[in-house]
């Protein structure tokens, strides 16, 4: 019998560097908690990123706030189950401004890692491919087993944006990773970095 | 032959400052008070109209933009305040530049009752989370609000809604 969600088999560890091998053409987004901890684990933090600590919900609209000022630049919204179904109207919005620069890559543990492992709707029901394709975001990819990575990396390369991949992880801890919490130096930072290559 | 809005002639004076101001991002939901200034960004090639799902949206947005040095306005109506604690905290925590036009129900001559538990809490909302409300009340104060709303986002760097009350835009009669 078919499951009725994909199954969760991809390691997390690693996914991003598998995902984008090159992480400086991009300018990157990070939603709270787990998707923080591997986009800076993996970056080693680059100037190209700026991770949430709080403001759940806001990760793709914020990614979406950045293509639409810097249309010359391609944009990447790494971010979670959790995160995303909190302001899930967002990928309306996405749709509807329709930005070619926009790529949002959800990892989904199906869990609410940073409070306890409590599961989440995407352990349920809830199919977040069907939700982006359903708003009418352009691009959608699901991927649940490791061999599929290599079809999900040319699916960021390739596909017309926006456009939004489901990766469906194993549970278990994110990246160890401290991150710089200071939200002030964060922000000048990344402006230093990219407010004069716009 | 179309009947020209009441609010055509403010509308435009704010949407002139804005771009004046380098705002060229313009997301919104809609609202009987904003419909002009939403059209006129979503018609002038200098700016962009963007319909959100919810107001947090676009202060989210906002802030993204300002990350690559772009500049943007929320345009929504007061019972959206509600939706925007949380994101809030970003722009106090960041130092965020974040111009906010509320246009008011349940203030002042409102008649839906629904309206006025959130319209009490406009302003102690936003107050409580760090955003300075400035508020029209007449048309000549119009004017020096708005160049003072630009000041303090953009120059000064501060999260600051532009309130247009009742008193100024008119109730809506049912």
């Amino acid at each position: 019998m078919m499951e009725y969600l994909p199954k969760r088999e991809i390691d997390r560890h690693g996914l991003l560097a598998h995902l984008f091998p090159k992480p400086d053409d991009y300018l990157l987004l990070a939603g709270l908690a787990g998707a923080a901890k591997d986009a800076a684990a993996w970056t080693k933090e680059t100037d190209n990123l700026l991770t949430l600590g709080g403001a759940m919900g806001g990760a793709i609209s914020m990614g979406l706030g950045m293509a639409l000022a810097a249309p010359g630049r391609k944009v990447a919204v790494i971010t979670g189950d959790g995160e995303l179904l909190m302001n899930a109207g967002a990928l309306a919005t996405v749709a509807s401004a329709a930005p070619q620069n926009l790529t949002i890559v959800c990892i989904d543990n199906g869990e609410h890692g940073e409070t306890g492992g409590q599961p989440g709707h995407t352990s349920k029901r809830t199919k977040l491919a069907t939700l982006a394709a359903g708003a009418g975001i352009a691009s959608v990819m699901t991927v649940s087993k490791p061999d599929e990575l290599p079809a999900a990396r040319d699916f960021l390369a390739d596909a017309i944006c926006p456009k939004f991949l489901w990766v469906r992880v194993m549970a278990g801890p994110p990246a160890d990773y401290k991150r710089n919490w200071d939200l002030i130096d964060c922000r000048l930072r990344f402006r230093r970095a990219n407010v004069a290559a716009n | 032959m179309k009947a020209i809005s009441p609010r055509a002639a403010w509308s435009r004076l704010i949407f002139d400052k804005l771009i004046h101001a380098g705002v060229t991002l313009f997301p919104y939901i809609p609202d009987f008070g904003n419909d002009d200034l939403v059209k006129l960004a979503e018609t002038d090639n200098r700016s962009r109209a963007i319909l959100l799902s919810s107001e947090a949206e676009g202060i989210a947005l906002c802030a993204g933009a300002d990350l690559v040095g772009g500049r943007g306005v929320l345009l929504m109506q007061s019972s959206g305040v509600g939706n925007c604690p949380n994101m809030l905290s970003l722009i106090q925590g960041g130092r965020f530049p974040m111009l906010m036009i509320v246009t008011m129900r349940g203030d002042y001559g409102e008649q839906n009752p629904w309206q006025y538990p959130m319209g009490r809490a406009v302003i102690p909302i936003l107050e409580a989370m760090g955003v300075q409300c400035i508020l029209v009340e007449r048309e000549n104060e119009l004017e020096q609000s708005v160049d003072a709303a630009l000041s303090a986002a953009f120059i000064a760097e501060r999260g600051v809604a532009l309130i247009l009350t009742q008193k100024f835009l008119g109730a809506k009669a049912f």
